[in-house]
């Protein structure tokens, strides 16, 4: 099948087997951060976004993806350095394999909720396993960043 | 893995319909229970064109077609006024925000899972289900039918004047419940859905006045009634346990709120 999607700002035409997955396209045409983590949905290490909201690459055959916009972090590299740093400050990202889902997440969350409480910011993540950090330092880290904006030091 | 040989993207719920007919084709929801599957489907249909995504919402209901997303039904502002915020604290602890946003509300009735949070809310506020050949049946009736070969195209709730309550235990954050509970009362009458035992939910009607000790006995009653087996999260012991608690809480929770 043919199909048409804009990924990170690019329009791309390709032929696709009907059950081709998202996550696999994506690889395949580039974007090496869209990882497979767990393929039955669970963990988050896939995320991206479809027409600008978060969905997991490993669930979405590709030819739902045809005539829509597709994001990875590969096109989201500003808006995520501004708090990656922070994230990394608090020692969360320690093998790092989890890091471009919860970053991507993180992305959407702050778009929909620029000042998220504590629980809030748990709740959105919950869909991002990490198997090391525990969580604390993530959420610590979206706080400090959080912070730092508020107090104009950005 | 979700694999098939042809994509159809029906352009009507009739040529969806026939398609669905042939052994081989299966409708997508969102896709993520079929995915877990082994089978090799032959067509895949896909709704995507036929305008079931989005909630209407009409004098006497809210009608939610088939496509819309599990987060859009958490965030829907007006359903969640209306059921005091029932549909957001049943529906955060599903895996994850990206996932919501590809569940849909069709394949989750749909599927009638036993585990279901979904089934169990959608069940205590009464809700129908429209299937394209068969019209619309009660969610409860759906619940007890056996294989349909249909297309669901909408999820009908009526707009009443409910206290709600919702409670699910998990043996961790975002993992299956262990049991849910959910519990509706519109003037005396009470009905309470006890879902996850773990197969399907059921409904219990009650009336639920302000006598001391009448949540507690009801409570007791649908432990004792219904049927509860083990599996791998919890014994049929435990979740008869829980029922009696997760009944109690709701049931004071609606009290509490009317009282408030
Ligand atoms: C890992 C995982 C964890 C989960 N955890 C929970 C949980 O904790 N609580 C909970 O409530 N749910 C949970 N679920 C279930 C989930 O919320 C959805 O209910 C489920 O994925 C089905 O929705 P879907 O849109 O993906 O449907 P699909 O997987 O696409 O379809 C499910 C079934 O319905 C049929 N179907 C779909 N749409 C229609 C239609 N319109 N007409 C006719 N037939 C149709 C399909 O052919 C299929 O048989 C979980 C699922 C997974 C995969
Ligand atoms: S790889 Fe997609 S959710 Fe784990
Ligand atoms: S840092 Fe290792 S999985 Fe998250």
């Amino acid at each position: 099948m043919e199909i048409t999607l804009t990924l990170n700002g690019n329009k791309i035409t390709a032929s696709v087997a009907p059950d081709t997955v998202l996550l696999d396209f994506l690889r395949e045409h580039g974007c090496a951060s869209v990882k497979c983590g767990c393929e039955t949905s669970g963990c988050g290490l896939c995320t991206v976004f479809l027409d600008d909201k978060p969905v997991l690459s490993c669930s979405v055959p590709v030819v739902r993806a045809d005539g829509h916009k597709v994001t990875t972090l590969e096109g989201l590299q500003e808006e995520a350095a501004e708090f990656i740093g922070f994230i990394a400050d608090q020692g969360a990202e320690q093998c790092g394999f989890c890091n471009p889902g919860f970053v991507m997440n993180t992305i959407a969350l702050l778009r929909e909720n620029p000042d998220p409480t504590d629980d809030e910011i748990r709740a959105y993540l919950a869909g991002n396993l990490c198997r090391c950090s525990g969580y604390e330092g993530q959420t610590r880290g979206i706080r400090a960043y959080l912070n730092a904006k508020k107090e104009g030091r950005l | 893995m979700l694999t098939f040989n042809r994509y159809l993207r029906a352009t009507s719920l009739e040529e969806a319909y026939t398609e669905a007919q042939k052994k081989s084709s299966v409708v997508l929801g969102g896709g993520m229970w079929l995915r877990l599957g082994k089978r090799r489907i032959g067509t895949a249909i896909d709704l995507s064109d036929l305008g079931l995504c989005g909630v209407e919402e009409t004098e006497d209901s809210y009608r939610i077609g088939a496509y819309t997303t599990l987060r859009d039904l958490e965030c829907h502002a007006a359903l969640n006024t209306q059921y005091s915020g029932v549909l957001r604290e049943s529906l955060r602890a599903i895996v994850g925000v990206q996932f919501r946003n590809l569940a849909t509300v069709g394949g989750s009735v749909f599927g009638r899972f036993g585990f279901s949070d979904v089934v169990t809310v959608l069940l205590a506020l009464d809700a129908s289900v429209e299937l394209y050949k068969a019209g619309v049946v009660s969610l409860e009736r759906f619940c007890t039918m056996g294989r349909v070969n249909d297309i669901l195209t909408h999820v009908i709730i009526p707009k009443r004047s409910l206290s709600v309550s919702y409670h699910a235990q998990r043996n961790s954050a975002t993992d299956f419940p262990v049991l849910n509970v959910c519990a509706a009362r519109n003037g005396e009458q009470v009905t309470v859905c006890v879902g996850a035992r773990p197969a399907r939910a059921v409904a219990y009607r009650y009336t639920l006045d302000g006598t001391a000790g009448k949540a507690e006995r009801i409570a007791n009653e649908i432990a004792s009634r219904a049927v509860f087996d083990s599996n791998t999260r919890a014994t049929a012991r435990y979740r008869r346990h829980l029922c009696c608690v997760l009944v109690r809480r709701a049931l004071d929770d609606i009290l509490e709120k009317e009282e408030a």
